[in-house]
């Protein structure tokens, strides 16, 4: 059965700095980072000291409330440091790569044959179970659940995304192979942009195809709120593309491959294009040469929703796009009473960038204003696509109150659902913060 | 990388003067976008700011404020008959109005500061439209210091108690107006009113078309009134809401940029009409339903204090129910309180407390069709 899903509401945001459908090369980095802070839910424990050797597949660090979730090594190579943070948090755990590629062996299998429960020890030794993610909450799964579906979004119409067609044109078979692993677990629903997409005749999953033009009809929470909305008690796992092939590759060679097309984007990028890189590489190894000038915030992931890793960051395991940002701190005169503006992007129509559609802006980290309180109460429907009260939601979040929460959907939505609402929020609260502390309550409330 | 240049160290907080750092940022944010830079989640941000949002009210009032100056001379001109001329009659009505709009500004913004001050909070914006609202739905005769009176009144209680812009429930402007009506009605309703300086020239009568509600439409035409006249808006009234004309084309600016919500004044006209079209039905009135739209101070309550964004409901489905509800009641009034006919100030401030209700239960039964939802797949 396949269905079509009709998205109307949303907002493309017109960055310029969208990368070139080209692989420039392939980075060969020193230092790998594995890092548990990608992973909403993992609690660290070293398995691993300084000076340790470690091959693409061992186990680094494990999570203290289920020891049998692990992250392990992209690389094969020695652990040169532990990063800790403050109240030595752990941030990192860097592998010096010494490029000899060595992997442990798990040993190949055909995943069709394979029992719910093999394909799950399989991905808890390899340490790609943390790649799955659950909803409600965006975290870690959890072992002992059997979800009610698995939701992936094989498009995505982030800001400068990497154009899944392109990134993935030659791992379809790794894409298809984790797939028929994870049909072992729960059933599978694959959400397309089109009908001829590469990813349309994916197998082993129930393929719908979602016809929209504006972001976020891509992000799988989206998609699953309007396939099978996530009610009380239930659970759905979500996986992206990049884990998928991840998983079919473990199948297929008994290798840990984390290898990835990453789209280098964003204004501030001196050439956006592809390159071929692993999760954990450092920021300014993708980033290239950029201007020593300018201040510029490195982004792993979209502008929306990504993480500001900082020019010594690393790439983040979920993500297959950096973006380069320059800070905003230059100060307009009279901006906000300046009729023409040309140069800054609004949605509303209180600017004129509505005569100008093609125009694509070299867009800044600047707020464009001060924080206030909700004043506008229509801005924030129309860029979601879900069927939520997104103001109501908020302030629930805002006020802790669990039960509002549930009543105006908590469960259905992750920060990044609502990242649109904050962009065009003209009160400039920071809404992806407020609705992740709420999912925090939440948390701790139903633990 | 720049900074900051203009902000000396002396004001920010901790400053020696850091308890005016409220002021000197307000100042200094008004003249130059702020260099804040975004901390978390989206890391670009959309170009509007509530500075724009208001400033596009502001600007949409523009129209409305230009006409009633020149009505308030062109009022008395006809009353009087001492000022030919158009740009004599606009200048008069200018000076006469000014004082209105200092005393809005003044008394008001300088309640906002303080109490920004107070709370060491940046200065909301929202008062740049509610001081321009003021002096247009007030007669133009209003002493100085009722008027001082009322918009103290209204930001304090109507807004800063609160929590200010974005936390109010009424809409500030309106309250002043209300406050003004229940304390001082001799100065704000009856046909002395609404015409400067009438030095008792009887010949003429001050009654807006409100007063002739009761009488009907042979009244309404001995008054002197006709639809197009009321369209117009050359006749007497508070300074801004007489000109339909000058109305619409604020509403057009604030409908084109989405501030306001074409829903909650489309709602509230049909509300007006069906209500008005009953009452001529059924013999209350021989006044066409039509007139009701161009009569007092419908047109501008339904188009710039009706859709404040704050106080009007804030679901989609509760802004029909609201807008209707506005146009409705507001008739409602004019048809069974002949002794004050201006039933929009009324009908607002009772759907303002009505709004959070009408939204509960949009909310309320959205959130039982959810759990009714059943998966497709």
């Amino acid at each position: 059965m396949s269905n079509k899903i009709y998205l109307k509401k949303g907002l493309n945001i017109p960055i310029s700095g969208e990368a070139a459908l080209e692989t420039k090369k392939k980075i060969v980095p020193d230092v790998v980072a594995v890092k548990p802070t990608d992973f909403k839910g993992f609690s660290p424990r070293l398995l691993v000291k300084e000076g340790d050797k470690v091959l693409a597949g061992s186990p680094v660090l494990a999570d203290k409330q289920n020891p049998d979730i692990m992250l392990t090594s992209p690389v094969s190579g020695t652990v040169k440091e532990i990063a800790r943070g403050e109240k030595r948090k752990l941030l990192a755990v860097l592998v010096e790569a010494d490029g000899e590629g060595q992997s442990v062996d798990f040993g190949a299998k055909d995943p069709s044959g394979l029992s719910s429960d093999e394909v799950k020890e399989a991905l808890l030794k390899s340490g790609l179970w943390p790649s799955i993610v659950q909803r409600p909450y965006g975290i870690i799964a959890d072992t002992a659940v059997t979800p009610k579906a698995v939701f992936v979004s094989a498009f995505s119409t982030a800001p400068l995304a990497a154009d899944c067609e392109y990134a993935f044109k030659d791992e379809l078979e790794a894409v298809q192979a984790g797939i028929t692993a994870m049909s072992r677990i729960a059933k599978v629903h694959v959400c397309v942009n089109s009908e001829s997409s590469i990813f349309a005749k994916l197998s082993d999953a129930t393929v719908h195809t979602v016809v929209a033009k504006k972001h976020p009809a891509g992000n799988v929470g989206v998609q699953i709120s309007h396939l099978s909305p996530i009610k009380k008690g239930e659970t759905v796992w979500t996986l992206n593309l990049l884990s998928l092939a991840a998983i079919g590759k473990l199948f297929k060679t008994g290798k840990l491959v984390l290898e990835r097309k990453v789209a280098v984007t964003g204004p501030a990028a001196k050439e956006p294009a592809y390159c071929q890189a692993l999760p954990g590489t450092p920021a300014k190894a993708l980033a290239g040469q950029l201007d020593p000038d300018v201040e510029i915030r490195f982004i792993s992931g979209d502008v929306l929703s990504g993480e500001n890793i900082g020019a010594d960051g690393y790439l983040g395991f979920f993500d297959n796009q950096l973006t380069l940002v320059k800070e905003g701190r230059e100060r307009e005169l009279l901006g906000w009473a300046n009729p023409l503006r040309f140069n800054q992007f609004s949605s509303s129509m209180a600017y004129f960038s509505w005569l100008l559609p093609k125009k694509k802006y070299n867009m800044d980290t600047n707020t464009h204003g001060g924080v206030r309180a909700f004043v506008c109460s229509d801005v924030y429907g129309k860029v979601l696509p879900m069927d939520l009260f997104p103001v109501y939601l908020i302030k629930a979040c805002l006020a802790g109150d669990i039960d509002k929460m549930e009543q105006f959907g908590i469960y259905e939505v992750l920060p990044e659902d609502l990242a649109l609402c904050e962009f065009v929020d003209p009160s400039k609260n920071d809404i992806q913060a407020i609705i992740g502390k709420g999912i925090d309550l939440m948390l701790k409330e139903m633990a | 990388m720049e900074e900051n240049t203009v902000k000396p160290g002396l004001f920010e907080k901790g400053g020696k003067f850091g308890w005016l750092h409220s002021t000197v940022d307000a100042f200094d944010t008004f003249l130059r976008v702020p260099a804040t830079v975004t901390a978390k989640g989206s890391h670009v941000r959309d170009a509007i700011d509530i500075k724009r949002v208001m400033i596009i009210v502001v600007l949409a009032l523009v129209p409305a404020a230009l006409f009633g100056m020149w009505n308030v001379g062109y009022q008395h001109d006809l009353a009087v008959g001492d000022l030919p001329g158009f740009w004599n009659q606009f200048w008069w009505g200018f000076l006469k109005v000014l004082p209105l709009f200092l005393v809005s500004y003044i008394v008001g913004l300088a309640i906002e500061f303080a109490g920004a001050q107070i709370k060491g909070e940046e200065v909301n914006e929202g008062y740049l439209v509610s001081g321009f609202l003021i002096p247009l739905i007030v007669p133009v005769d209003v002493p100085l210091w009722m008027l001082a009176v009322a918009v103290a009144f209204a930001v304090i209680f109507g807004k800063e108690v609160f929590g200010g812009t974005g936390m109010n429930f009424l809409n500030p402007a309106l309250l002043a107006r209300a406050f003004l009506f229940f304390s001082y009605p001799s100065k704000m309703s009856g046909s002395e009113v609404w015409i400067a300086h009438r030095c008792g020239a009887d010949a003429i009568s001050g009654a807006t078309p409100l007063t002739f509600m009761g009488d009907g439409m042979n009244a309404l035409g001995a008054g002197g009134y006709t639809f197009w006249n009321m369209f117009a808006g050359t006749i007497p009234g508070s300074v801004g809401e007489t000109s339909v004309i000058a109305i619409l084309i604020g509403a057009f600016i604030i409908l084109w940029t989405g501030v306001a919500s074409w829903k909650v004044m489309v709602s509230s006209v049909a509300g007006a009409l069906l209500v008005g079209w009953i009452g001529n039905l059924c013999g209350i009135t021989d006044i066409p339903a039509y007139y009701q739209l161009v009569m007092g101070g419908f047109a501008f309550g339904t188009v710039f204090m009706a859709t404040d964004p704050v106080t009007s409901a804030q679901t989609e489905t509760g802004k029909w129910i609201y807008g209707f509800l506005v146009g409705a009641l507001c008739i409602t009034v004019r048809f069974f309180n002949p002794g004050y006919a201006e039933g929009m100030m009324l009908a607002i401030l009772l759907m303002n407390t009505f709004a959070p209700l009408i939204d509960h239960c949009v909310t309320s039964s959205a959130a039982k069709r959810r759990a009714k939802k059943v998966s497709i797949v």
